[in-house]
């Protein structure tokens, strides 16, 4: 088994694209079943966290810029990491992700984690 | 309230209740004094000393004070013990908090406050991570609930000869590791608490879940569990959410006793209960520790199980009830994995969101070598696909080991088969 962080992104919210309360508010359902899911299969190594949109870009010389950033129309709305035998089965888990579906769009970056040994 | 039980109750009824009640506080007074070093003396002087009660009240009766009796005897015991056994006064003169060789002058406090205060110190000595969990609850048993050897040998389905080298091995790894027997600092009870309520709750599960007959001692080994608990919920120092939460668990869990099982002993499954059974006067106290967990913003694994089991006393079968207790059992598995949670959380997910989902989500547990789990599969396809629910109940027939397992495997497939 090995461990693999799983990186939800969205393009960034401008004042069109903002997710109304009652859409937040019936996301939270199909999270904690795809989370439950998970950690049911004991697969789910860390539920991690979730990102406030804001954020600040540390460059070289001083500079710090405010994001969301010019460079990039994504922001990285949060992460867990799971426990899979290889790829295709994190993959496999990133598709039941319930924010790929519209109003979200999101998608879900898989990284596989450097083990220390 | 147990003063008034006393004089109705006959002689030979007394001296084991008085056992039970008082054995476990003496001792713990007598050890808090001794130091764990003395163990064996301690329990030896309570023994002696209801040995005396037992010959002398046969013979003149019952006196009128009979715990006030108890406590003089052991405190005069103490002090002969103490008297005649020079070695041991010197050795624990040094070691007594009054330093004072001086028999006369030690202090044995019998007030309630003083058993209390020994009672907590025990507690936290005996649940302690340094010897194993069997081992933490049956020296629980022994010296904090005053269960006799062949008692905790029926509880755990065992002979005594057993249980005697586990407690023997399990003071001596204390007494190896120097393990004071004083009052949790504050610190200490952060740190600790933890462990003390990992044992308490294995307390009460192995009185709930135990496979052995014997009603009457799976019925205390439950009470037993909360009234430990319910003693550190009075304590100011160890008054915490989760220990609230714990016991809110086990007042819940206790209201369905009498409901979950039938005159032969055998388990009546949560759904085929007679609801009448259940115990509202329990209920109506697990609400209230649930009330006192919820006070702060602390939320421990006590608090969900807690949530899970207040659900389960909600008799109406609606949407909300399980979809609460999916969405709990999902934050659960999220803090801490366990098979049977898996299992269970799937077994809500049926309940919460349908059959279908719950099956695709149900092979992925692929816990093959559990019967549950097999069991639960014979349940979620029973009405969608019998074949396959005959088969699974099938394969969860041979896993099981228990003949109580095997018997309500039995029943759900002629269930199924008529």
């Amino acid at each position: 088994m090995e461990e693999f962080l799983l990186i939800f992104r969205r393009e960034s919210e401008t004042k069109e694209n903002q997710p109304s309360p009652a859409d937040m508010q019936a996301s939270i359902k199909p999270w904690q079943d795809w989370l439950g899911g998970i950690a049911a299969q004991n697969k789910l190594v860390s539920s991690g966290n979730r990102l406030h949109p804001e954020g600040k870009v540390v460059k070289p010389n001083n500079v710090v810029i405010n994001g969301p950033y010019a460079e990039i129309k994504e922001t990285i709305g949060g992460f867990i990491i799971v426990r899979a035998a290889d790829f295709d089965e994190a993959v496999a888990i990133a598709k039941g992700c319930p924010a790929l579906v519209a109003p979200w769009n999101a998608n879900v970056e898989v990284r596989r984690i450097m083990s220390n040994s | 309230m147990v003063k008034a039980l006393i004089p109705i109750m006959k002689e030979q009824e007394l001296i084991p209740h008085l056992f039970r009640t008082e054995y476990r506080k003496i001792v713990s007074v007598l050890c808090y004094l001794f130091g764990i070093e003395h163990i064996e003396t301690a329990e030896d002087i309570v023994s002696d000393t209801f040995l005396s009660a037992t010959e002398l009240w046969s013979q003149k009766g019952v006196p009128d004070n009979p715990t006030g009796w108890l406590y003089t005897v052991a405190k005069n015991k103490t002090k002969n013990h103490l008297k005649h056994n020079s070695i041991f006064t010197e050795k624990l003169a040094v070691e007594l908090k009054y330093g004072t060789s001086e028999v006369e002058e030690i202090n044995i406090d019998l007030s309630t406050k003083h058993i209390n205060d020994s009672q907590l110190a025990m507690i936290f000595t005996v649940c302690n991570p340094s010897i194993s969990t069997e081992s933490q609850i049956a020296l629980a048993l022994n010296l904090l609930c005053g269960f006799g050897i062949q008692e905790i040998a029926d509880a755990f389905l065992t002979n005594k000869e057993v249980i005697y080298k586990r407690l023997n091995r399990a003071k001596e790894k204390l007494k190896a590791e120097k393990i004071k027997i004083e009052q949790p600092t504050p610190a200490e009870i952060d740190a600790r608490l933890d462990t003390v309520l990992t044992t308490l709750y294995l307390l009460f599960s192995e009185g709930y879940y135990s496979t052995s007959q014997n009603t009457v001692l799976r019925k205390d080994l439950c009470a037993e569990a909360m009234r430990l608990a319910y003693f550190l919920v009075e304590n100011a120092s160890t008054n915490k959410a989760d220990v609230n939460a714990l016991l809110s668990l086990m007042c819940f869990h206790a209201s369905r006793f009498e409901a979950r099982m039938n005159e032969k002993g055998e388990i009546i499954l949560y759904e085929d209960q007679d609801t009448n059974l259940w115990n509202q006067e329990l209920i109506g106290k697990g609400e209230y520790f649930l009330e006192q967990a919820s006070r702060s913003r602390y939320l421990s694994k006590y608090h969900l199980e807690a949530g899970i089991a207040y659900w389960h006393t909600q008799k109406e079968d609606t949407n909300q009830k399980w979809e609460s207790i999916l969405q709990l059992y999902n934050k659960l598995l999220q803090l801490e994995y366990s098979p049977i949670a898996a299992l269970n959380r799937t077994y809500a997910l049926a309940k919460a969101n349908g059959k279908e989902e719950a099956i695709v989500e149900a092979e992925k547990l692929a816990l093959t070598d559990n019967h549950f789990y097999y069991s639960l599969l014979g349940n979620l396809y029973t009405d969608i696909d019998n074949t396959k629910a005959i088969q699974h109940l099938q394969t969860a027939l041979k896993l099981a080991l228990s003949e109580a397992d095997k018997a309500i495997i039995k029943r759900t497939l002629d269930k199924i088969m008529a």
